[in-house]
């Protein structure tokens, strides 16, 4: 029989991210309109466009390496969400994770003068503290992790802005700058800038992130370690049955998933192309924004990569709108309605599977009408069954 | 002093509403948690209520449009996540988290449109509402009662009453211990699950205008709740699913939060030169703790988080 392309897992997810993409889109176009249906068609334009809002292809590609700067990190908490989720925990401490990155990298570059490395390893211990902190109370005190990681959060946002405030500007909220303070600090470039028009941020960051994807998916796919992770998430109780470590897989998922997240925030502070600003007030978006990239890409590492481009593509372009009828925040809008969207994606593909099950069985009844030749024969069958 | 229990009420009035909400919708079997994003679009339909009512309107006109606003945001709001979670049988967390980013999102871009539409230059996220404000205060001496704190006292003990002495009551409580055994004896486990869920935007979105009005005579919608609505959940597992505890527990945190908006009147406080960030920080870490403690022995509803499916029966 031939078999049916649809029936794939594959292939279903990547329809019902398209699914989810284009409805997002659709919604926050209609947004569009309600608030001003002048320049909606535009705006809409503007915000899928991103860098090729610019029209000398040379000036794209310094846009494009920036969207690519801040897509690696994206892609890093996006792998933290993903790899805990397999395990069946929703890591929402992934915010405050890559908050404590932000905090330690920083300072350990700004005020110890450390080189790139080791300040990249520092954000990774910090994010792992803070899982750890999660596991530990999820295993051995039953605190739902979803809790726990938005409170950390805000006392991780809190702490990180009295650290930082000792190694920022005299005269502006923000931190020291990066290449002038302490230039070892600062990822290598490895020649990658120059196909960006000479885009300095553009480095180490975007190979090591795809890096930590197919790490990720070796180690959850390929490895006895990452068989048993998938199986506590599947059925904790099973798991514990088998003689698999539970509450160990708990904490060590979520210790793992805040070195991502943790090694997120050094892959875009550690490039010198954001400074934090010492009175934020809000725990940084890339940890949530996360949770969009790792569903849309249907919680495979590599569809990740696709997906953590796509949310920065359409992040990066809210800066087009029209500013005059429209702001910013519309591609947060468009990234948020996408998530919910994902929430439906099991059922999209519950409805395929009936879809093809129910034409498979039409299909399969002609067939066995057409073979049985004598229909009084069946009909006494039939009968008889009843 | 007078000050400190001002604010410890006023807090401990939004913890109260947002976590009874969470308290319903977690009886009937579904877990909100997106109650962060329900309190801000309350606040925003509360906040708008104000801005647009005529400055002549009486008080009592004013408190009761004002309630009922962020009343049916908060119930249109929250029947995004029942139908995603009820109907469609989604996945509880990322519906909730998707409906915070949400509404924080949404409700920035509806005030900057509004805000631009009325002022080309004005693309702030805030809305004002001092004169507006007055309606809800009484001055008692130098104690600033608000409406809000006799609504939620009446909400607490209508809650309470519904959940124990009512057939809808029990009746919803079944739907999150044994949606099945519900079921079979005639409950609609869906229909249940709906009013559950309903219910808590209506608590959430009052939440989150009590919340928004509190010391402040305007709001910059971007900050969003502040994690009010995780909080909530908090004492909600602290007051073990039950209105009175609670309350209780709401007090308690309501006082440390309100700890850091008052603590430079303590002369005691400000001579330990504790940096004000420690007092912002004080009710989550207040909170984890509390959880670590008080989660082991949890009274969770049994099905709670567990979409219903009737071909499970």
């Amino acid at each position: 029989m031939k078999k049916n392309l649809l029936k794939n897992n594959g292939v279903q997810s990547l329809l019902a991210s398209l699914a989810c993409v284009v409805l997002g889109l659709l919604i926050g176009y209609i947004v569009l309109l309600f608030i001003n249906p002048h320049g909606a068609g535009e705006a809409i334009a503007a915000v899928m466009k991103n860098f090729l809002n610019y029209s000398k292809s040379a000036t794209q590609a310094k846009y494009l390496g920036n969207t690519l700067v801040k897509t690696a990190p994206l892609l890093l908490c996006a792998l933290s969400i993903l790899f805990s989720y397999k395990v069946g925990l929703f890591n929402i401490g992934a915010a405050g994770q890559y908050c404590a990155g932000v905090a330690l990298s920083l300072y350990a570059a700004l005020a110890w003068g450390w080189g790139w490395l080791p300040c990249m390893l520092l954000a990774m211990l910090g994010g792992m503290v803070l899982g750890a902190i999660s596991g530990l109370l999820k295993s051995y005190c039953n605190v739902n992790e979803v809790i726990s990681g938005i409170m950390l959060n805000w006392i991780v946002l809190y702490l990180t802005n009295m650290l930082l405030t000792t190694v920022k500007e005299d005269t502006s909220p923000y931190t020291f700058v990066l290449a002038h303070k302490n230039p070892s600090a600062v990822l290598p470039t490895l020649g990658l800038g120059s196909l960006f028009n000479g885009n300095q941020y553009v480095g180490l960051a975007l190979p090591l992130s795809i890096l930590a994807a197919v790490l990720v998916w070796v180690v959850l796919e390929k490895t006895r370690f990452g068989y048993e992770l998938r199986a506590t998430g599947n059925n904790k109780n099973a798991a514990k049955y088998c003689g698999m470590a539970e509450k160990r897989n708990i904490i060590l998922t979520l210790v793992i998933s805040g070195a991502l997240a943790g090694m997120g925030a050094a892959m875009l502070y550690l490039t010198g192309y954001e400074q934090w600003q010492c009175s934020t007030s809000s725990v940084p978006g890339m940890g949530f924004n996360g949770i969009a990239a790792a569903f849309l890409g249907g919680l495979n590492p590599f569809g990740t990569i696709l997906a953590s481009f796509f949310i920065q593509h359409i992040t990066a372009g809210g800066a087009y709108v029209d500013k005059t009828m429209y702001c910013a925040q519309i591609s947060d809008l468009i990234s948020s309605i996408i998530i919910y969207l994902c929430g439906f994606v099991l059922f999209m593909k519950y409805a395929m599977n009936a879809a093809i099950s129910r034409r498979e069985e039409k299909a399969a009844l002609k067939e066995k009408e057409r073979s049985e030749t004598p229909p009084a024969d069946a009909n006494t069958e039939k009968g008889g069954d009843q | 002093m007078v000050l400190l229990l001002q604010y410890t009420l006023t807090f401990a009035s939004v913890l109260i509403l947002v976590a009874l909400g969470g308290c319903f919708s977690e009886h009937s079997g579904v877990i909100n948690l997106g109650l962060e994003g329900v309190m801000i679009m309350g606040a925003l339909g509360g906040a708008l209520a104000m801005r647009y009512m005529p400055s002549g309107s009486s008080h009592f006109a004013m408190l009761m449009v004002v309630l009922l606003a962020a009343a049916l945001m908060g119930l249109i709001y929250s029947s995004l996540l029942a139908v995603a979670c009820i109907n469609f049988k989604a996945d509880q967390t990322i519906v909730g988290t998707a409906l915070n980013m949400l509404g924080l999102a949404g409700a920035t871009v509806i005030v900057k449109a509004i805000n631009t539409a009325a002022n080309p230059d004005d693309v702030s996220s805030t809305i004002q509402y001092a004169g507006a404000k007055k309606a809800f205060l009484v001055n008692i001496g130098s104690f600033e009662f608000s409406w809000f704190m006799l609504v939620t006292l009446i909400l607490l003990i209508v809650s309470y009453v519904l959940l124990y002495k009512t057939r809808f009551g029990l009746r919803l409580m079944a739907c999150g211990e044994h949606p099945q055994a519900a079921n079979s004896v005639g409950i609609s486990v869906y229909k249940m699950r709906w009013a559950g869920v309903l219910i808590s935007g209506v608590l959430g979105g009052l939440g989150g205008i009590v919340f928004i009005t509190a010391g402040v005579s305007e709001w910059r919608f971007e900050y969003g709740v502040a994690g009010f609505g995780f909080l909530s959940l908090a004492v909600m597992i602290f007051g073990q699913w039950k209105p009175t505890r609670i309350a209780l527990a709401a007090l308690l945190f309501g006082m440390f939060r309100a700890l850091s908006n008052v603590y430079a009147g303590f002369e005691f406080l400000k001579a330990m030169n504790i940096p004000s960030p420690v007092y912002n920080m004080m009710p989550y870490i207040i909170s984890l703790v509390v959880l670590a403690f008080t989660s082991k022995k949890s009274r969770a509803p049994k099905a709670e988080g567990i979409p219903y499916d009737k071909g499970q029966r």
